[in-house]
């Protein structure tokens, strides 16, 4: 396996990143504003600041298609950025929010996005032409606390959001006008807006920090502060769901996960790195970690000298230095992103911290 | 409330161990604003207003004068140790001596500058806090601080005792 491209951008924390489609742009959020990052050469330049928002940016995404760029704050609102030979335009969200948005992603159809938020409800946003404005419609029930995570089912209609209620929940989006009516499937048949298709809590109700769709869209996971990550196949509407399948770890707990094709997840967190599990409808487990142990320029395994010992209890009244940590990242995953992908697999994917570094690993 | 008991009050090492993991536990922080107040990040463990990002403090009691209260929260969490006092003077050396740290609460970070009620210093860490710093070195910190506030107040009484009987000695030379 090869090792994992490390790029250690700045000291600060990374909220969240987005690549853009040709892998030639990073966009991530930096404190209050956005930072765009262009690939030169096997290092990421600073290409362009997006300045905008009044206070901590908390998520960033890039439409794959359209080029354009939706950014989200805790200043209340959300910009979308977009591109034209002169730079980056950003168009206010009327989200009529007034907490914090938490979170936002753009649909796959990229004609809506979704933003969470701290006021108890979550924004789906789209165009309206006739305004020339994006507008927003509100899903509020039943959720009673902050959103923390969205994601989008491949159909663009179908929205799962986790919050610090302790619930994992899909939601339909459908926009009459915007979306196309979806096929009926497993999470059900009429999905008007608002329709709630699934609700799940886990058994010790921690704060849902992450939720994914499975390639086929047919299961939903997702990742809870009590270390445990939850995967749900549901069984059409109004019956009780095929298989709930929860694996509890004796890890610190997952900050964000990825599906890799239907019987694979990749989940990182709290521990600093990133796990692989394991399973299908009958059982799911956690098959390891994804970072290699041993690696070379790490020097732990090699045998301190006494002249080292004593020189570096001379210098710093410690005989050995603990402040690194073994792992890649020294600090929180915050977010991991399918970087390459050939079908339903992940072939790469990346992830940032809380540390300031973008890590490219291999599956 | 749960309350976790060392098996033999003699021994530190398994009631530091147990403060260790708690911590490291409870240190799994994140970026949180206020669900109440607009355009607000505060310590939700401070402010108590949202009851579901709260998580169910720990109380770690090595014996009846000596135990950690650990408060958790979603940004944020509160450590508030209970220094072990046998008797009057370490009673008054106690308080000397976290009046003295409280004091300069801004050059420590995540010093609190008021004790919770029933204890006699706490630390409050927030999500800024382990952004910037380590949180095994957080940890760390906290663990040693734990480990050397008893020797230095033992250390402390005993000068003190030394002290005094100095002094009775010179006091009484003239009445030998």
């Amino acid at each position: 396996m090869a090792s994992p491209e490390v790029h250690h951008l700045f000291h600060n924390p990374i909220a969240d990143h987005s690549f853009s489609a040709d892998r030639k742009t990073l966009a991530v959020a930096r404190d209050t504003t956005v930072e765009l990052y262009a690939k030169v050469g096997s290092a990421f330049k600073l290409k362009d600041e997006l300045k905008g928002h009044d206070k901590t940016v908390t998520s960033v995404d890039i439409a794959p298609n359209s080029g354009r760029i939706v950014s989200c704050s805790q200043d209340r609102n959300a910009l979308v950025w977009e591109p034209s030979p002169t730079g980056y335009k950003p168009t206010l969200v009327l989200l009529r929010i007034n907490r914090a948005a938490t979170f936002v992603r753009w649909s796959p159809s990229e004609t809506k996005f979704a933003v969470g938020s701290g006021d108890r409800l979550i924004a789906i946003c789209y165009f309206e032409e006739e305004n020339d404005w994006w507008v927003s419609k509100h899903l509020k029930k039943p959720i009673r606390s902050t959103i923390t995570t969205v994601a989008w089912h491949p159909n663009s209609v179908l929205l799962a959001a986790g919050s610090t209620d302790a619930h994992a929940r899909v939601f339909s989006s459908f926009i009459k006008g915007v979306d196309a009516r979806p096929e009926p499937g497993v999470w059900g048949e009429r999905l008007p807006f608002g329709t709630v298709c699934g609700e799940y809590l886990n058994n010790s109700a921690g704060w849902v920090h992450s939720v994914a769709f499975s390639p086929s869209g047919d299961a939903l996971a997702y990742a809870a502060h009590d270390s445990s990550i939850t995967v749900v196949y549901p069984n059409g509407p109004d019956q009780p769901p095929k298989a709930i399948v929860s694996i509890n770890t004796q890890l610190l707990p997952f900050m964000s996960l990825i599906w890799n094709g239907e019987a694979e997840i990749i989940a990182a967190g709290y521990d600093c790195e990133a796990f692989r599990f394991k399973g299908g409808v009958d059982g799911w487990q956690l098959s390891g970690t994804l970072e290699a142990k041993g690696r070379p320029g790490l020097g732990d395994s090699r045998e301190e000298s006494a002249l080292n010992m004593f020189r570096q209890m001379d210098l710093r009244g410690k005989a050995k230095d603990d402040t690194q940590l073994k792992t890649v990242h020294q600090n929180t995953i915050t977010t991991l992103r399918p970087y390459e992908s050939s079908g339903a697999s992940v072939k790469k994917f990346s992830s940032t911290g809380v540390d300031g570094r973008v890590v490219i690993w291999n599956t | 409330m749960v309350r976790l008991t060392a098996a033999s009050s003699q021994s530190l090492r398994p009631y530091l161990q147990a403060v260790r993991s708690s911590l490291t536990a409870a240190l799994c922080l994140s970026n949180f604003a206020s669900q109440t107040a607009e355009r607000h990040n505060v310590p939700e463990v401070e402010a108590r207003t949202s009851p579901e990002v709260l998580l169910t403090p720990l109380t770690i009691a090595r014996n009846e004068n000596e135990r950690v209260l650990i408060e958790p929260s979603i940004n944020s969490i509160r450590i508030s140790i209970k220094i072990k006092q046998a008797d009057e003077i370490e009673h008054i050396l106690v308080h000397k001596f976290t009046r003295f740290l409280t004091q300069r609460a801004e050059s420590f970070f995540i010093l609190r500058r008021k004790p919770i009620k029933g204890y006699d210093i706490s630390f409050l860490i927030t999500n800024f806090h382990t952004e910037e710093m380590l949180k095994h070195k957080l940890v760390d910190f906290i663990i040693q601080f734990m480990e050397e506030v008893d020797k230095e107040i033992s250390e402390m009484k005993l000068f003190l005792n030394a002290r005094a009987r100095f002094v009775a000695e010179s006091f009484l030379t003239p009445f030998d």
